[in-house]
């Protein structure tokens, strides 16, 4: 079994988000950037499983620069195999979809794993334009991820509710929460993860189709304002009067 | 020109998302000076009301073999009406149907898409997207220039503007293609609300102190017609299921009115309900950061509070 996970680097959960060059660089001042977390718990996380349970390898993929190559040691860390990053400077989703089918498509993967979005441009774009890029069936928000054979079981959520699908011959996912537990690098994997092979191949020629002109922050929220816990029915009335909530 | 928008079905009924879809694009078609028609795929009824959001013309295709969702099935057939439409701005809504076809429709028509919309595009000289990055914690302008243009809009962040009058639907035939995927089985929750569609969500986390205390939960929900949810460290330890789970890294909400119940705020909590209109919090924390993101709070134990509240809210009900 070949799978292919496609990871993203992304901003801490926890960092501060602000912009700098007149609102229109995302400031990476003191910022830790990390696996993108659907990409690396729920994706690279099955991935492995599978590849525990049925034997294969699991590559990870990357778009970007070298400044990309810590956080591709950490999925090798966590136990992919080996690493692949396309040397290009990322434009927008449509543009890493096709450095990826590129090199997807000589390669023959059972199946290509990506998380459901990343926590940082919230796109939700790039594995559906894989799929359609290598005419492959798309799966997304997928919560579970079983293989027999050359047929996948995938349960993904719906509006209210969960879908399960099969899936013959290779695939595309978007993983969601459910799909896997994240695991955290053991010193053994942290130490094999130096000197597993991270290839770096050229890009191909894309244009971008969209191009971020600015960022804004949302208006500061007016203070909280305070009900008595003695006081409740005022809290109703306030929702049903003031705010026109209920 | 013409705006084509994908209207979303389920159980051949129109959804929430996308009445809310159709009525964007005929808020940008209006703006644009184009038409806006709406799409439905596989069997569904009562398409003329999308008549009252802003369209016209509703094309039905109603092939059996839409029934069960396969975005590849669906990508072919709105390229093909798109074609005979004409369409060069095509509307999705960001939801579960919209992610999934929305991204394979660009890469077929090697179109510029912006998902996750929040307001109708700006043409004035260009054509420029707002949507939510960050996890809702900042917006994005963004340009697409390509000829087709693609959106998906953020599910509840636009003010629908609901008119009189009923949409003549117009049957098209297309041709399915056979794809490698099979529906297996659709199992809804059918007796509870969904979460991402809900108007109110009643939402609780550790303070609750166990699964057994969800009951007064259930029913505060239950009184005022809302979805419940939970925060991570919750379904994390099993006293909720995983689809509760809103945050970053779970699902993120846009409800009318959020109520957080024994939930700290962290910010990658926050982060998945920062679009909510109203907040409520009810923390004994009076230092719990969720303050701070609440329009209305109590400091107080949830396990007075509550039961209160779902008294009071019986009796304004009753009123």
């Amino acid at each position: 079994m070949k799978i292919l996970v496609c990871i993203s680097k992304a901003p801490d959960t926890t960092a501060k988000i602000a912009f700098t060059d007149g609102n229109t660089k995302f400031d990476e001042n003191g910022v830790q950037f990390i696996v993108n977390p659907y990409d690396e718990w729920y994706a690279l996380v099955r991935g492995l499983e599978l590849k525990e349970a049925n034997g294969g390898t699991v590559t990870v993929l990357n778009v970007g620069g070298a400044e990309n190559d810590p956080v591709i040691r950490k999925a090798l860390a966590i136990g992919a195999d080996d690493a692949v990053r396309i040397d290009a400077s990322t434009t927008d989703a449509l543009s890493v979809a096709k450095q990826i089918a590129a090199y997807a498509k000589e390669q023959s993967y059972d199946m290509i794993l990506c998380g459901k979005e990343t926590i940082d441009y919230n796109g939700s774009q790039v594995a559906g334009m894989v799929a359609e890029l290598m005419n492959l069936p798309y799966v997304s928000l997928a919560t579970k991820l079983d293989v027999n054979g050359s047929t996948a079981t995938i349960e993904r959520d719906v509006e209210g509710g969960v879908e399960v699908v099969e899936v013959s011959g290779a695939f595309v996912l978007s993983a969601a929460k459910g799909m896997a537990e994240a695991r955290i690098p053991n010193m053994r994997g942290i130490m094999a993860a130096r000197t597993k092979p991270l290839a770096v191949v050229p890009a191909i020629e894309t244009s971008a189709k969209t191009s971020i002109k600015s960022f804004e922050l949302p208006p500061a929220k007016s203070a909280c304002k305070l009900v008595d816990a003695a006081n409740v029915e005022e809290l109703v009335n306030l929702l049903h009067n003031e705010a026109k909530a209920i | 020109m013409s705006i084509l928008i994908y209207a979303d079905t389920s159980n051949g009924a129109l959804t929430k998302n996308a009445f809310e879809a159709v009525n964007y694009g005929a808020q940008l078609a209006q703006k644009t000076g184009d038409v806006a028609v709406a799409v439905v795929t596989g069997s569904a009824s009562g398409l003329e009301e999308l008549g009252k959001y802003g369209v016209n013309k509703v094309i039905h295709v109603a092939d059996a073999g839409l029934d069960n969702f396969d975005p590849q099935k669906v990508t072919h057939v709105i390229n093909e009406v798109a074609n005979a439409q004409g369409a060069k701005t095509i509307i999705f809504s960001h939801d579960y149907a919209g992610k999934s076809v929305a991204p394979r429709l660009a890469a077929k028509l090697d179109a510029g898409l912006v998902t996750g919309a929040v307001a109708i595009p700006n043409t004035d000289g260009g054509f420029v997207v707002k949507k939510a990055v960050f996890s809702g914690k900042a917006f994005a302008n963004v340009e697409i220039s390509s000829d087709v243009k693609i959106i998906s809009v953020l599910p509840n962040s636009i003010e629908k503007q609901i008119g009189e009058g009923s949409a003549s639907v117009e049957n098209m035939s297309v041709d399915v293609p056979s794809t490698g995927l099979t529906v297996k089985e659709v199992r809804k929750e059918s007796t509870e609300l969904s979460l991402t569609e809900a108007d109110i969500v009643v939402s609780a986390g550790r303070g609750l102190k166990g699964p057994e205390n969800w009951g007064m939960i259930e029913e505060l929900a239950h009184e005022l017609g809302a979805a419940t949810a939970c925060s991570r460290p919750v379904a994390d330890i099993g006293w909720r299921p995983h689809h509760e789970h809103v945050g970053q890294t779970g699902i993120a909400i846009r409800p009318n009115l959020y109520f957080a119940i024994g939930i700290s705020g962290a910010i990658q909590h926050l982060a998945g309900v920062n679009g909510s209109k109203v907040i409520v919090v009810i923390n004994t924390d009076a230092e719990a950061p969720f303050f701070k993101a609440a329009d209305y709070g109590i400091v107080g134990d949830a396990f007075e509070v509550v039961p209160k509240l779902i008294e009071a809210v019986k009796k304004l009900k009753a009123s």
